[in-house]
């Protein structure tokens, strides 16, 4: 056992001093392992980070949502419906919701106007999504002209700028009264964007949807759970960018991996029939390659995923976010929360050292195989 | 006791074609003596050194070592010792390891690692500990006046200092029997009589020299207590020197 570790020892040893013999080549492994780690895990810190945000904003969501159509697509529904679906069996709450979108044709920017449950500005003052104020290059008390869809100029006040921590969906958010909001759109009194629908027991959701379907057959009420699925989806099909992303770089792995394989050098493969010579068993030169290659890349693992650690949520992915947080404009600028998904990073791990390892070890074993007389014939 | 008996050694080049390197060698090597193979190239020097240092194993006939102690033998007074032809790889590289220690032609030395840890090298696997083959490593050092060149990459030595370096490292698991094979090829006159003198010393200290050569300087040496020449594989003359 103590011969063992020994062993062992004199082994690794001798592999951080190959190591340190071949710096030039092994830095750059190691640089670009670490790079494509680096990216990969970026990439799953990112994804999941904002899979997290989205589904914390949406806990605050009403369980559902109730719009009125016409000919199939969104249109305004009168609030009086609100005081008949609150009537139905189950419903505890329906409030009427104004909210919609701008688009600043100065600088070229969407907003979301939104008119708030609770406490909304008073008349004539709004507050604003970081983003919009990082646009419009505004600060409280700034005073902010939109262009009404009667033509007529809206003079708002800046009362306030909404906190950072909730910039993924705050960004292009502005909040006014809805006297302001009616002025702004032309919107007549009585009708709103559409209803929250709060319900006492989840599970009467969906029977609550369809009385409001069969009382109410120009509307359509969407569940919480649908939101959840659309939002999650829109996440995954960032994902889907993510995945070939992922693909690319799992790609440029491989060819990485193979090109190593392959690249056993013919210094390398003396150095192996020395070895052998001299007393080293094939199963020594295995453990010697082994240490090499685990090294590397266990050590560039981790300097990977420490970088897309930081990368991701102290930098908040400033390399690729505009790439993947979507279409706005108005790009969201906060600081992601740290959450780790131990079962995406085992994966890459066992994706990345594992074959990388076997890369370093094939060679070396097919090398290691040959006589040991060969080396007294070289 | 080294004693190979009717052994052949033969190469197979494509399913038609092979090459007997080694052709019904007979030939016993007494314990504490130095032993020359001599010929011309081709003549299967190497070959019957492979074939004695466990490197290789021959195509037929027996190779028995005398008085060699490993895990899996127990010498005893008397014993005719073991047939190492017919055993297992994992055997063959115990006995390279702790029996010979090898001499090559052209040193077969790991560049970019210093001297010291290039004579250290054989005994790694062996499990030692560092600090005892340390030890051993820098008395060899020592006895071959290489001890400045201790921590010098290997590439910076010269051909003499290169092949001490061998020879140390050849002696790092203290083997009963030192195999050299062409070891003056890459040495000038003085060099060699130099060499010859330290392997001298080792012949002295009772380990027993197995030496191929076509170096006049090492088969007329007087150190040599007997001169084998070979060709085309087999033995042609056998001489006790002087």
């Amino acid at each position: 056992m103590h011969h063992a570790l020994s062993r062992h020892r004199n082994i690794l040893d001798f592999a951080l001093s190959s190591l340190l013999r071949r710096k030039a080549k092994n830095i750059s492994l190691f640089l670009v392992y670490t790079l494509i780690i680096f990216v990969i895990a970026s990439l799953i810190f990112f994804v999941q980070a904002l899979k997290r945000e989205a589904a914390l904003l949406l806990t605050e969501a009403p369980d559902m949502v109730v719009q009125r159509m016409i000919a199939g697509r969104h249109d305004l529904i009168p609030t009086n419906y609100a005081e008949k679906i609150s009537a139905i069996r189950g419903v505890s709450e329906v409030t009427p919701r104004l909210w919609g979108y701008y688009y600043d044709p100065v600088f070229q920017a969407n907003y979301t106007l939104l008119v708030p449950d609770t406490a909304p500005p008073p008349p004539g003052s709004i507050v604003i999504g970081s983003g919009v104020a990082r646009n419009l290059r505004i600060k409280t008390d700034d005073l902010v002209t939109f262009r009404s869809y009667s033509g007529t100029p809206l003079l708002l006040t800046v009362s306030g700028i909404m906190p950072l921590h909730s910039e993924l969906v705050s960004a292009d958010l502005v909040l006014m009264a809805a006297e302001d909001f009616q002025a702004m759109f032309r919107m007549p009194k009585g009708v709103a964007t559409d209803l929250a629908v709060t319900v006492a027991n989840p599970r009467e959701l969906v029977t609550v949807a369809n009385k409001i379907v069969e009382q109410f057959p120009d509307t359509r009420p969407i569940l919480k759970s649908e939101l959840l699925r659309t939002y999650d989806s829109l996440f995954d099909w960032r994902g889907g960018m993510m995945v070939v992303m992922l693909a690319a770089a799992l790609l440029s792995f491989v060819i990485f991996a193979w090109d190593k394989a392959s690249g056993l050098s013919a210094e390398e493969r003396k150095e192996i029939g020395i070895l052998k010579s001299i007393g080293w068993e094939t199963g020594d030169v295995l453990l010697l390659k082994f240490w090499e290659g685990a090294v590397i890349s266990l050590t560039a693992f981790l300097a990977g995923v420490l970088l897309a650690y930081g990368h991701v949520f102290f930098s908040s992915a400033a390399l690729f976010s505009h790439a993947l947080k979507g279409w706005a404009i108005l790009y969201p600028q906060f600081t992601l929360v740290p959450t780790i998904d131990g079962y995406q990073l085992s994966v890459l791990f066992v994706l990345s050292v594992l074959p990388y390892t076997a890369a370093t070890i094939i060679p070396a074993w097919l090398a290691a195989t040959i006589a040991p007389d060969a080396a007294m014939r070289s | 006791m080294i004693a190979l008996q009717q052994v052949t050694k033969t190469f197979t080049i494509s399913p038609t074609t092979s090459f007997t390197a080694v052709d019904n060698v007979s030939l016993t090597i007494e314990r504490g003596t130095m032993t020359i193979l001599k010929g011309p190239s081709g003549s299967g020097k190497t070959t019957l050194l492979a074939l004695i240092g466990c490197m290789t194993r021959p195509s037929s006939g027996r190779i028995m070592l005398q008085g060699v102690e490993t895990s899996f033998f127990h010498a005893t007074d008397g014993s005719e010792g073991f047939d190492s032809s017919s055993l297992p790889e994992r055997f063959l590289t115990e006995i390279r390891r702790s029996t010979f220690g090898f001499i090559f032609q052209q040193f077969n030395l790991i560049k970019g690692i210093s001297a010291l840890q290039n004579i250290m090298l054989p005994a790694y696997p062996t499990g030692e500990q560092q600090p005892v083959v340390k030890q051993r490593a820098l008395e060899l050092m020592e006895q071959f006046d290489l001890l400045r060149h201790c921590n010098s990459p290997v590439e910076w030595l010269s051909g003499g200092e290169l092949q001490r370096v061998a020879i140390a490292r050849a002696l790092i698991n203290n083997p009963i029997a030192i195999i050299a094979d062409e070891p003056t090829a890459h040495l000038d006159s003085q060099l060699s009589n130099t060499f010859m003198e330290s392997i001298g010393l080792l012949k002295d200290s009772g380990k027993t020299v197995l030496i191929a050569s076509h170096d006049p300087i090492v088969y007329n040496s007087p150190l040599a207590d007997l001169v084998v020449e070979m060709r085309d594989g087999r033995i042609v003359g056998m001489e006790p020197s002087l």
